[in-house]
């Protein structure tokens, strides 16, 4: 098993335009796309919100560690689409909730990709969210690769003591990760207990007023951005409440599995 | 016998890390991979379990390519220890734990249970047996790892930093494990920046830097060679840097050990050849 997948969600400093952009109007452009996803269950659009994105992946320069989250997500998508195949849901809506989570990690994959961390502390500072929350959000955002490192050697140390992942049925499968999960979850625990206990000694939260030397600005192109995105969202309510969309007929009939 | 033939590998996106690398690891052996932060050392023995398979290069493990095998075939043979206990404990006992792998590899109850508890008096963890592992120390965390693998039996035992944490009663302990194992016919690989643990030990020395061995022959030879120990970011033993101050007469390169130095310096202070002349001090 590999964790690779996690590279499409890890900053990389680049000077592109999508990298250079203000992260308030990015955020706001990545939560067009989140909505838009989550409003409709046809096939073409979330195909359509997926597409859009594209050609800003291409702009970022990203596309090789996009594609890497989106084979990554490709297999929860699977998973997504069985579970909701299971219990009950069509066929074509549960090709739309696999294609609709497909949408959704790019959409944050391409923000995470092109924010770092100390972008994202200021944007959610300027925001007025109290420091403590910020600081919290931004520390997770950085442990996310520190986890993938941990994941991966825990994944490795299972295996070397004859844990095969991919064997057995979906049940024994699910199980073979709780030998995985459990000493990840500890070690997580651990951590953020050592590093509270390391900010405390450095007297976190010591001074109520902080200031930052790096302050946010919008520039031009964070205007056309934020515009863009009230546009296309626009486009994406009218199309919801006035334009009939028709689903793909799929000519499969899929027996119902009794639970 | 592990064996390592021209064996090359870089991570994905990532520099080469080992650059044709030739090894080969005896049964009944003991060897030492040593080397500065960063030189490929967990790299090349992530290979001897299968984790990795080598970019160039075949790794065999008796006769066999580690390529041809999944981890979990190769592991029954090559129980590989991490540096970090935490990273493979997950059980509600240590009994659990250490049953855990025995029950991968198909073992019946009745095996399970008569080697978990030989294994929990081995490693002097029977007081802990349905003690859950996460309440437990650092060092008897290692421990319950160190029994989580020998209890299969393998083969070829390799251990990664199996020093870091313990006190010396351990690393005692640690090292009549060793010798124990040795004279069992297995072959240990530990992989260590612990120079004074080696020097004790006396094994097999195998010094890699950036991804390329730089020497291998016996400790006493590779750690009292400056120009090896200072390529590979580590310290001579201090008893070996103590025969190297010594004046010209009483040097003897090769000793890195209390008592080789005792028995090279006990007959001259005796017969007051050389420049020490005070037998009560060293005494």
């Amino acid at each position: 098993m590999s964790l690779r997948f996690v590279q499409g969600f890890k900053f990389t400093k680049l000077d592109t335009p999508i990298h250079n952009l203000d992260p308030r109007s990015k955020f706001l452009l990545i939560l067009g796309f989140f909505t838009t996803a989550l409003m409709f269950t046809n096939i073409f659009v979330l195909l359509v919100v997926i597409l859009v994105q594209i050609p800003v992946v291409l702009m970022a320069k990203t596309v090789k560690r996009w594609l890497q989250s989106m084979r990554g997500g490709a297999l929860y998508a699977v998973f997504i689409f069985a579970a909701n195949l299971i219990f009950g849901t069509p066929l074509v809506q549960a090709i739309a909730f696999g294609i609709r989570f497909l949408g959704i990690v790019s959409a944050f994959s391409l923000f995470f990709m092109t924010t770092s961390a100390d972008d994202l502390g200021l944007a959610l500072e300027k925001i007025h969210a109290p420091y403590a929350i910020a600081f919290t959000f931004t520390t997770a955002v950085r442990l996310v690769p520190t986890m993938a490192i941990d994941a991966q050697t825990v994944v490795d140390a299972q295996r070397s003591r004859g844990l095969e992942l991919d064997k057995g049925n979906l049940m024994k499968r699910i199980r073979n990760y709780i030998p995985i999960l459990i000493p990840l979850i500890i070690s997580a625990i651990r951590r953020s207990v050592e590093l509270a206990e390391a900010l405390e000694a450095r007297a976190f939260g010591a001074t109520e007023k902080r200031t930052s030397i790096a302050t946010l600005k919008m520039h031009f192109a964070d205007y056309v951005v934020i515009l863009l995105t009230i546009i296309g969202l626009d486009l994406a309510v009218y199309v919801y409440l006035r334009v009939p969309l028709p689903n793909p007929v799929i000519p499969i009939q899929v027996p119902h599995i009794k639970l | 016998m592990i064996s390592v033939r021209k064996v090359s590998f870089n991570y994905p996106d990532g520099p080469q890390v080992l650059h044709d690398v030739n090894l080969e690891v005896k049964d009944g052996e003991f060897v030492a991979i040593m080397g500065e932060n960063g030189a490929g050392k967990t790299t090349l023995v992530k290979m001897f379990n299968g984790l990795l398979k080598p970019a160039k290069g075949t790794v065999a493990i008796d006769g066999v390519e580690t390529k041809e095998r999944s981890v979990a075939q190769v592991s029954r043979d090559v129980g590989l220890i991490f540096q970090n206990p935490d990273s493979q404990l997950f059980a509600e006992t240590v009994t659990q734990e250490l049953g855990f792998s025995l029950r991968n590899f198909g073992f019946s109850e009745d095996v399970i249970q008569k080697r978990v508890t030989s294994f929990l008096h081995l490693l002097d963890l029977e007081q802990y047996a349905t003690a859950s592992p996460f309440v437990l120390s650092g060092g008897e965390r290692k421990r319950v790892a160190l029994a989580a693998i020998l209890v299969w039996d393998p083969k070829h035992v390799i251990m990664d930093e199996p020093t870091i944490g313990q006190d010396y009663l351990q690393k005692e302990r640690l090292r009549n494990l060793i010798t124990q194992l040795v004279s069992q016919g297995k072959s240990i690989v530990i992989v260590t920046h612990d120079v004074e643990f080696v020097a004790e030990c006396k094994p097999r020395v195998v010094l890699l830097s950036h991804g390329t061995i730089i020497g291998d022959g016996p400790a006493e030879h590779i750690l009292t060679d400056p120009k090896l120990v200072d390529q590979a970011s580590l310290k001579m033993p201090q008893i070996a840097i103590l025969m190297n101050n010594l004046p010209s007469a009483d040097r003897s390169r090769e000793i890195i050990d209390v008592y080789s130095a005792r028995d090279f310096l006990l007959p001259r202070i005796r017969t007051g050849t050389g420049t020490t002349q005070s037998p009560q001090k060293v005494a």
